[in-house]
């Protein structure tokens, strides 16, 4: 299991690619090198925003990938492991197979996108964190497991097939789409943000009440939405006179 | 401790019980002690053009126990920002793992304040109950001495006998629980306020009588502070006051420190005061709420530098994220109130209570800053530096290892103007404050004295720890500053202060450039009270434990000699 931290265009930027295979990497407690995991051609833009990345090969294992990168392009032509693009800044991402979980964590801005599936803690918060994902879209073509955008507090996290259970717990800003079915928990203990659901809940939470029913537009596509509120267990700040609520978007029947 | 000979040769020596300020000259060492000479066989350590200075000495640190472990636990993310030990040297030699930023392990703990050359570190609020799980903490920090205070101000039998006036047996307790749980001294936190947290309620001023116990916390602290001179212990009694952290508390903070007044130190270890007054700064405000907070630090150090039976420490906020540990229940239940952060409450069954709520102290937030401003002021207006000791409550203002950054702000007018001017609020801060017309400078010679022989004065151990006289414990600390030179730039200050060249503790050399390099003898410094039997209290305690009203059995109890394998053991002998 090796940790790619450096595998980004801001490590790369500036460098040969004999120097880019100098790069460190741990694995376990000790300290390698990209080298001993890969070869290196091509060297590394003038800049992060000028350098383009493109792996080949097998990243099941390989964790961090665009971690912390701040612009440029990083393309995994396979799956990646955990944590990619964690506290990514800018740039892009593109896995084209499946990621592991703690992808976007804690992730500012930038583009993360996903052919396949990703697994748990998708653009969440660190463990123990009020602070999580503040700009930032993440498009996952698959599906997802649970906790999505924990204590979210912008950007925009899309999920194209189904999530599990968790989606927004303890969120404070941002939108979450979730184009399938989720089997519940969504918008626990969420204060402000907005989530769009276009497939079923299983399971609603009781903190959550329809208020109306709207037409909004989610992805570029206009639906008709069954409106609730929520969540209302939770202490609610007031902007300009009026209670800010989460908002919760399911789409009609 | 090792038989080795040491001598640190051609330094500026800093040593306030001398009054040697910067003279250049070799500080000896043998048998793990320093000594006024070596033969030429000794290993020299080169400290020619840098400061030499005895062990450091940390009187209020919360580092080592039940809560702060409850901390460490609910706070993975501490431990994300909190650096990776990369070391070569610590990997090949097995060096144990460091982690947390404010809560750090107790192995990063140890190594840190030994990095800053740091000898001893007072684990300022041990639980009597869970006594154990402090001294396991204290066993397994690495070079470092350390002791622990047992918490008495909430204590049931502490506030039976002084309700009905009976000093004499409350000596006899305290000198039982000191006995049982390995303890250092008297420590009193928010007194009869915790107790009263059992029942949701607080103590917040010194007339506030402890609902059940109906006595006051004036009359807790009075009471103890006579046992603690009917016993002569080393230490004085050592204070958390009421009403922490509230705008306008600084005439609750006189109050107490009046108490004090003509009381005199009765101790065969040097100590000459009888109170001393824990994290000051959270204790100095003045305002009504809010919106009129600001800093009193000037009114109180009018009273504490006049009364000159009474010591204190700062408190010191270092404008970091940071996390709130106290067994002032109440208080911790009202911080997660105004932060809205996750909160930790427990112990209340026990003889205390603690709580624990992150806290971030924000340069650009007016009351943070103002605190700020405060507890530096609090020492540039002291004018007696063996009276005031640097501390950032560790972790509650600040983590300790923002000792050396305290240290540049105090040392360096342009240094505050510096952090003053990147607030957002500046102009506000200015005229809540007193530090913009401060321009004094500490010098490193009265640095000396509020981090090493003020503090070891204080605990009465001015024998042992905080100087470099011949006959004390061969631990000195090496500066990369030149007395003769001291840089322009403060950071530079810092930077030094923070990695020590050199650090020698019972004459072994543990830190070298700022790495350790060896785990050293770390002792568990503790005090062992005789005196004759009381049998009133020991039938009291038995029954006690015999009526249902403890969890454990009495022969549970106490510490078990395995959790203290190194004992520096200070005898106290009480006649009758």
């Amino acid at each position: 299991m090796f940790e790619g931290y450096s595998i980004t265009p801001d490590a790369f930027a500036g460098k040969t690619a004999a120097q880019i295979a100098e790069l460190p990497g741990h694995e376990g407690k000790f300290v390698l090198k990209l080298g001993d995991f890969f070869t290196v051609s091509g060297n590394g833009g003038d800049t992060a925003a000028d350098t383009d990345i493109v792996i080949a090969g097998d990243c099941t294992r390989v964790k961090y990938i665009g971690s912390k990168m701040t612009a440029g392009s990083v393309t995994v032509n396979g799956n990646a492991d955990m944590y990619v693009g964690g506290w990514m800044k800018g740039g892009k991402i593109h896995i084209k197979g499946n990621m592991d979980s703690f992808c976007g964590i804690q992730m500012e801005g930038g583009e993360l996108l996903c052919d396949g599936d990703a697994k748990n803690h998708v653009g969440c918060a660190y463990r123990g964190d009020w602070r999580g994902m503040k700009g930032g879209l993440i498009r996952i073509k698959g599906s997802a497991g649970n906790d999505i955008g924990t204590a979210m507090l912008g950007g925009t996290i899309i999920i194209e097939k189904d999530a599990f259970i968790h989606v927004s717990t303890h969120a404070e800003g941002g939108t979450v789409i979730v184009k399938g079915d989720v089997e519940g928990r969504v918008g626990g203990q969420m204060v402000k943000g907005e989530m769009y659901i276009l497939g079923k809940i299983k399971f609603m939470l009781p903190g959550y009440k329809k208020v109306d029913q709207v037409q909004k537009e989610c992805d570029g596509t206009t639906y008709t939405f069954d409106h609730y509120i929520g969540d209302l267990g939770e202490r609610h700040g007031k902007s300009k006179g009026q209670v800010v609520y989460a908002n919760l978007y399911l789409k009609a029947a | 401790m090792t038989s080795g000979e040491i001598i640190v040769k051609g330094g500026f020596v800093i040593d306030p019980t001398r009054k040697i300020n910067g003279d250049v000259g070799d500080v000896a060492i043998k048998d793990g002690k320093i000594v006024d000479k070596v033969s030429s066989s000794a290993k020299v350590i080169d400290a020619k053009g840098k400061v030499v200075m005895a062990g450091g000495v940390d009187i209020h640190s919360h580092v080592a126990g039940p809560k702060v472990n409850a901390g460490r636990l609910m706070r993975p993310e501490d431990k994300l920002r909190s650096g990776v030990c990369l070391s070569g040297m610590a990997q090949k030699n097995g060096y144990r793992m460091e982690s947390g930023f404010s809560i750090p392990s107790v192995f990063k703990t140890g190594y840190d304040y030994a990095r800053m050359g740091y000898s001893f570190v007072m684990e300022a609020a041990m639980p009597p109950l869970l006594a154990p799980h402090v001294h396991e903490e204290i066993h397994d920090t690495p070079i470092i001495d350390e002791a622990a205070l047992p918490v008495f101000g909430n204590n049931w039998f502490v506030m039976e006998y002084l309700k009905k006036g009976e000093v004499e047996n409350t000596a006899a307790y305290i000198a039982w629980l000191l006995k049982v749980t390995k303890g250092y001294g008297v420590k009193v936190v928010n007194p009869g306020g915790t107790a009263a947290w059992a029942w949701g309620l607080n103590c917040l001023s010194l007339d506030d009588a402890v609902p059940y116990f109906e006595i006051t916390p004036g009359e807790i602290i009075k009471g103890l502070m006579e046992a603690n001179e009917y016993l002569g212990l080393p230490h004085s009694i050592h204070l958390h006051q009421n009403n922490l952290g509230n705008p306008g508390n600084y005439p609750d903070t006189l109050a107490a420190l009046k108490i004090a007044e003509g009381v005199k130190a009765n101790n065969k270890f040097g100590r000459q005061t009888v109170l001393h007054s824990t994290h000051l700064q959270f204790h100095s405000y003045g305002g009504e709420g809010w919106k009129d907070f600001c800093s009193k630090s000037k009114e109180v150090m009018d009273y504490v530098n006049k009364q000159k039976n009474i010591t204190f420490d700062l408190g010191c906020v270092t404008l970091d994220e940071t996390t709130t540990m106290t067994a002032d229940g109440p208080f911790e239940h009202h911080l997660h109130g105004l932060n809205h952060l996750k909160w930790t409450n427990v112990d209340v069954e026990m003889e205390t209570a603690a709580g624990i709520v992150p806290y971030i102290y924000d340069k650009n937030v007016l009351p943070n800053a103002i605190q700020w401003a405060t507890g530096l002021e609090l020492a540039l207006f002291a004018k007696d530096m063996d009276r005031a000791f640097i501390t950032t409550d560790h972790p509650n203002a600040g983590p300790f290892t923002r000792y050396p950054r305290v240290i540049k702000w105090l040392m360096s007018k342009k240094a505050r103007e510096a952090t003053l001017a990147t607030m957002k609020n500046s102009d506000k801060v200015i005229n809540a404050t007193y530090i913009h017309g401060i321009d004094r400078e500490l010098t490193l010679y009265e640095i000396a004295q509020m981090t090493r022989s003020g503090p070891a004065q204080c605990l009465g151990l001015a024998k042992t720890y905080g100087g470099l006289a011949p006959g004390m414990h061969g631990d000195v600390s090496v500066f990369d500053l030149n007395y003769k030179n001291m840089p322009g730039d403060a950071e530079k200050i810092e930077t030094a202060l923070q990695r020590a060249a050199y650090f020698i503790k019972d004459g072994e050399i543990v830190v070298k450039d700022g790495e350790v390099v060896s785990h050293g003898h770390k002792k568990t410094v503790w005090v062992k009270v005789k005196m004759p039997e009381n049998a009133q209290v020991t039938r009291d305690v038995s029954q006690a434990f015999h009526q249902g009203t403890y969890t454990v059995d009495i022969s549970n109890y106490p510490v078990r000699e395995y959790l203290a394998p190194h004992q520096s053991i200070i005898d106290v002998n009480v006649e009758a």
